[in-house]
């Protein structure tokens, strides 16, 4: 863990706030510029986690929620490692998941879609990551999903992630897609991205070796936290006046 | 020095079902045997005991109903509980770890939290930030996480010489970064509204 600010965000590779294609954008987002906030410690700093706060089946999907039997679906085993921009492991960051069953039905009282729930599967995991910044959870693959966009809009399969870093400014949160899946080019949510490179860091890609024989396929899914720049110079940042 | 660096993951919204994977409870259901919430404080935490609440509103000036926040900060003698705070000369609370997370009802809109007021916070080049609370908002039609600050409208002389109030070239802005004291039956109240978009927008920070 560094002490020093973190590298300026590259707001080109994240979506504009403004999106009209994404239609609940338009009355969310401000209107006016951001203000350039040079970093303090309220910004380096941020919510630490420990293992003893999470219980034993947290990243287990297939086994979380299961109530009589388990959960229909595709299993899948996820994982990857979560790095900075310096390309060292981000240990110890809360990766939180949650996506909806294999029919494109969420387990929330907001959701009205015909697809049934399923009675052993709740759609929402967590874990922390190791000393090499790795995480795995287990799941059952999400399928599509329509949504009130455009009338015909449907949403590619995807598990949303929400990552803690150990900066609040590191704070984020992401969707991780399919390899392969046509939907993604139709996707207002995935095209109000700019950049093809920052939305192919979205795609997970089948992954034959871990999976396990005869059990269950694998998805590889590298994340990306805002990296500390070096403090070449000591300029006081944390008031050591 | 380094040949390459990464490139951070690129941002996408929460969507209308954040609470599934950050708030199980108010989704609907009940999975995990410790939740994250709205409450920072126990028995033994030191500092005013405050509630700090609102609503946040589109640009319609409608509320949210479906809009999750976090909030960050530091404790009652202006120290985060975070290995890189080095102001040693402050003390760390043990019963306090300085984060939170609530959503907004589902049908008024208001989100609370249950905190203690924290301490003044040494900024760059050793200049004191006036008390203030880090909050981070994320929902549905919201693509990448706002960042903004609540200061305290009982801290006039701090927040006039805070060196982030001071960033905003409109004073009217700074208006929109106060939080407002008022005195309930349940105790001390600071009163928060965000406003997204449109007349009185809240200032919301590139960190």
């Amino acid at each position: 863990m560094s002490s020093s600010e973190l590298y300026q965000r590259n707001r080109d590779r994240h979506p504009p706030a403004y999106s009209p294609e994404y239609k609940s954008s338009v009355l969310r987002s401000p209107r006016n510029a951001p203000i350039s906030l040079q970093n303090s410690l309220s910004e380096i700093t941020g919510p630490v986690f420990t293992s003893n706060e999470l219980g034993p089946l947290d990243n287990d999907l297939i086994l979380n929620y299961a109530k009589q039997g388990m959960p229909i679906g595709e299993r899948i085993i996820v994982h990857g490692y979560v790095r900075d921009e310096n390309g060292q492991p981000m240990r110890n960051t809360l990766v939180e998941v949650w996506q909806a069953n294999a029919g494109g039905r969420y387990r929330h009282k907001k959701d009205q879609y015909l697809a049934p729930i399923d009675p052993n599967f709740g759609g929402c995991g967590r874990m922390l990551t190791d000393d090499k910044g790795y995480y795995v959870f287990r799941t059952i693959k999400p399928g599509p999903y329509p949504w009130r966009n455009r009338v015909n809009d449907w949403r590619p399969a995807h598990i949303h992630f929400s990552l803690s870093g150990d900066a609040f400014a590191q704070r984020l949160i992401t969707q991780m897609y399919f390899e392969g899946d046509p939907l993604l080019a139709q996707c207002p949510i995935v095209r109000s991205i700019n950049d093809d490179d920052a939305v192919r860091s979205l795609i997970s890609v089948l992954d034959k070796s871990a999976s396990v024989q005869l059990d269950s396929l694998a998805y590889r899914f590298d994340l990306v936290l805002r990296g500390h720049r070096a403090t070449l110079f000591e300029n006081r940042l944390q008031g050591k006046a | 020095m380094k040949d390459t660096y990464l490139l951070e993951t690129a941002s996408q919204t929460a969507g209308p079902y954040v609470h599934i994977g950050l708030a199980p409870h108010a989704a609907g259901f009940d999975i995990f045997e410790n939740n994250f919430g709205p409450v920072l404080t126990n028995a033994e935490t030191q500092g005013e005991r405050i509630r700090i609440e609102g609503r946040v509103f589109d640009g319609s000036g409608t509320p949210l109903r479906d809009v999750l926040l976090e909030i960050w900060q530091a404790n009652a003698a202006g120290r985060y509980q975070h290995p890189q705070d080095h102001q040693h000369e402050k003390s760390l609370d043990n019963h306090f770890r300085g984060w939170g997370r609530a959503c907004s009802d589902f049908t008024s809109g208001v989100y609370a939290f249950d905190t203690i007021k924290p301490g003044p916070v040494t900024g760059r080049d050793g200049r004191l930030m006036a008390p203030h609370v880090n909050l981070w908002i994320v929902a549905r039609g919201i693509n990448l996480g706002l960042h903004t600050r609540m200061y305290f409208s009982d801290e006039e002389a701090a927040n006039l010489a805070d060196p982030v109030l001071n960033l905003v070239e409109q004073e009217i802005r700074r208006n929109t970064l106060i939080g407002h004291r008022k005195t309930t039956a349940e105790g001390t109240l600071y009163q928060f509204d965000i406003v997204l978009q449109g007349e009185n927008e809240t200032v919301f920070f590139d960190v």
